[in-house]
């Protein structure tokens, strides 16, 4: 059960996050709610590569025994960089659109439709 | 007479010269506004070129393996690593050359049309720096090998096209398109990174070939599956997941419209890789009927939901926009009905012939709904107005926009000699003996399809010539040359059809169908 | 000549190569009709105006037929259809999310707990 806590952690934040995104009709809720889901992937990627007793995968001078897996936290640093540049090009997007609409709501966003 | 170093690194160089033309676009534009455009034209001329060396040597030589930081680009498994290919590996087959073709032919006719449609705009170094990356992001899902660098691919692709969308602000619409179509895209490359976390976690591999080649079909792998195909086939414009299309289709200058459809197929293309080369190998455990009948259910309603919305639309690039996601079901539906036949005794006889039509298909929209989408920004590039309403009697002034419309429109409804007709015949015939029913559909919608394509017609063109387009001359040269290469090309695929079907089109569906060649040329046989 | 250029479909076959030369050969045969007609007719001076029993003509942009009321026979009859499909295209941003979202579970469904 232990084990599986960060796992249950991931679905938590995931699930926070998902629901704030159908919910909340302000964008700026609603980039806080996809940076919440990025958190919980970011998470569900490092707890996949952890090994009971496992160390730091660097080889010098290290101790004998296994090593946590590196490669999903060469991954996850590439999706925080990600999620950076789309976080950041979103929220230029809001704030564009509060100053063109004079609102940052999703029901007041709604000129393109049908 | 090309340096064989050249020859070798053209994988690489695939990403690189767009890569690196779309950091120095921004600097050179010190030199001058036509220096900066030349520049651009010259970086896709050249990435031509490259996707026509690899096309040349993935045709005459199979499958090309370019692992990054090797000591020879075809050393996918490193000595010491027990059979484990560790760097990032490029395999590039049939089906990856063919995509590549399309996205660079497609590049070089927007840069060249962009080049006078955008010339009144501020900040073009931008917008042609961007275009470039946009083009590294296609071309990198459609090359890569690994699953973690096409999500990263996926992501420049995402970031780039709304950036693009939003260009010209008009006072907040394009930037609401851009929203929508980034915040959803963003989600959509979550949903494919736990996919792919997943995966990794099951598998403890990257490389796609690696994966394949370890896979058995759990649950998880299940849900993977699942993921990956609604996510991409979310970013591709599949009913029900469509209605950021029209928004962003009908708001991002015309130029980028008609490349952000090659975009789309990009993630078409990613659907068809993770189910036929990912998943390929378990005849026994996946249900395979199950998977091409989601595929095909997902075709039928984009095709037909498509076409009815697209109908009522006043504004022409939205009505534009529902018709791409209207031809993108043809696509659905034929793989869809290859993917259901695989591994039956039918797949060679008809199975394989609807995989050919969808896969032509994908070839075909990519040029004729480019030339519609180009020859409408010339017509609101002239007009200033959008808005089929306000439209009339062009047909007087601006006569080779008119050829091309017709052309365009000619080829989207399956009118013969175009390639419309030849690859929706492929697509009636092998999926009549699979279902008549859709066949049925598929041939309502086609017809319903040259209906709103002759509104469209009547709508701009025909007609007393009006008073206040009295001073409307045909476009600049520069625009009327890129619409012109893919009209040329729209002829051309229309005629001499088998010679495209047979030479590239075949080998590419052959490619993705025969998942052990793929896995033995990363791997090593075996 | 002929099998070069015909593309074959498995049960049939479609050779547009064949198909440009008949349509080039009736376009010649149209011509040569058209070519019988008569040779001194003149649009200008009135010959081809619109005749309204006399009226004066409106504006050219007032009797253009816009494109708004050109298909009004279809979607009148399908009005049913769509009066449920139209609402769907709401614009709001939480409703894109939904529908894909909720696809996407129709789809996990579908393929792996339903297997």
């Amino acid at each position: 059960m232990i084990a599986n806590l960060p796992f249950i952690a991931v679905a938590v934040v995931a699930l926070i996050g998902i629901v704030v995104i159908l919910t909340r009709q302000n964008l700026v809720k609603m980039v806080m709610g996809l940076s919440l889901v990025e958190a919980a992937v970011n998470l569900f990627l490092v707890s996949l590569g952890y090994r009971n007793g496992g160390i730091a995968p660097i080889f010098t001078s290290a101790p004998a025994g296994e090593m946590v897996m590196p490669t999903v936290q060469a991954m996850t640093l590439t999706n925080i960089v990600i999620g950076i540049a789309t976080t950041a090009l979103l929220l230029s997007f809001v704030m564009l659109v509060y100053r063109k609409y004079g609102s940052a709501d999703a029901g007041v966003m709604r000129r393109l439709k049908e | 007479m090309i340096p064989e170093i050249i020859i070798r690194n053209a994988p690489a160089l695939l990403i690189a010269v767009p890569m690196l033309a779309a950091f120095i676009t921004p600097v050179i534009v010190r030199a001058g506004n036509g220096v900066m455009k030349a520049w651009a034209l010259l970086a896709t001329a050249a990435t031509a070129a490259i996707a026509a060396i690899v096309a040349w040597q993935v045709l005459d030589f199979g499958t090309i393996v370019y692992t990054f930081g090797a000591a020879a680009p075809g050393l996918a498994v490193p000595l010491d690593s027990g059979g484990i290919p560790v760097r990032i590996i490029f395999t590039i087959d049939a089906m990856s050359a063919f995509m590549g073709i399309i996205a660079t032919i497609s590049a070089f006719a927007v840069c060249l049309y962009a080049v006078a449609s955008e010339g009144r705009q501020t900040g073009q170094e931008i917008f042609f720096a961007l275009l470039l990356l946009l083009e590294v992001g296609i071309l990198g899902m459609v090359s890569t090998g690994d699953l973690f660098n096409f999500f990263v691919f996926l992501e420049i692709n995402s970031i780039a096209g709304a950036a693009l969308v939003s260009y010209r602000i008009r006072g907040g619409l394009s930037v609401e398109a851009a929203m929508k179509y980034g915040f959803i895209s963003t989600l959509g490359g979550l949903i494919v990174l736990t996919a792919i976390g997943l995966l990794y976690g099951q598998y403890g591999a990257l490389n796609m070939a690696m994966v394949a080649s370890r896979m058995q079909f759990t649950m998880l792998d299940g849900i993977a599956l699942a993921m990956l195909v609604a996510a991409l086939a979310m970013k591709s414009g599949a009913v029900p997941m469509h209605f950021w299309t029209p928004d962003a289709y009908g708001l991002a200058p015309a130029s980028v419209t008609a490349f952000l459809v090659v975009a789309s197929q990009a993630s078409l293309y990613g659907v068809f890789r993770i189910v036929f080369t990912l998943y390929g190998g378990i005849v026994q455990s996946l249900d395979w009927t199950t998977v091409g009948w989601i595929v095909i259910v997902l075709g039928v309603l984009s095709m037909f939901v498509g076409v009815t919305m697209a109908i009522p639309q006043h504004d022409v690039k939205r009505l534009m926009a529902y018709h791409a996601v209207s031809q993108t079901g043809y696509m659905l539906l034929g793989v869809g009905v290859g993917i259901a036949l695989l591994g039956t005794s039918s797949f060679d006889t008809y199975g394989i012939v609807a995989m050919e039509g969808g896969i032509f298909h994908i070839f075909n929209h990519a040029m004729y709904k480019g030339l519609l989408f180009l020859t409408a920004g010339a017509i609101i590039y002239r007009t200033g107005t959008s808005d089929l309403n306000r439209m009339g009697g062009l047909g007087h002034s601006m006569k080779w926009t008119m050829l091309f419309f017709g052309i365009g429109a000619l080829a989207i409804a399956g009118i013969p000699p175009f390639n419309g007709f030849a690859s929706k015949l492929m697509i009636y015939e092998s999926v009549y003996l699979f279902n008549p029913l859709l066949a049925v559909i598929a041939m309502v919608v086609s017809i319903l399809t040259l209906a709103s394509f002759v509104k469209v017609f009547h709508a701009m063109f025909m007609g007393p010539r009006l008073p206040e387009f009295a001073e409307v001359r045909e476009v600049p040269a520069p625009m009327l040359l890129g619409m012109g290469l893919l009209a040329v090309i729209v002829v051309f695929f229309g005629v001499f059809p088998e010679q495209v079907v047979a030479g590239l089109v075949e080998p590419a569906a052959r490619a993705l169908a025969d998942q052990g060649a793929y896995i033995a040329s990363v791997l090593g046989g075996a | 000549m002929i099998e070069i250029f015909s593309l074959s479909t498995g049960t049939g076959s479609w050779n547009p190569v064949v198909w440009l030369i008949a349509l080039a050969v009736a376009f010649i045969v149209v011509l040569i009709i058209w070519a019988t007609g008569e040779r001194s007719y003149r649009r200008e001076g009135g010959a081809a105006a619109p005749f309204l029993s006399g009226n004066a003509e409106p504006e050219k942009g007032e009797v253009q037929i816009r494109a708004g009321n050109l298909y009004w026979g279809f979607t009148e009859a399908l009005s049913g259809y769509y009066k449920h499909l139209v609402p769907l295209h709401t614009g709001i941003l939480n409703d894109y999310v939904l529908w894909f979202l909720g696809t996407m579970a129709t789809i996990i469904l579908v393929l792996a707990v339903v297997r």
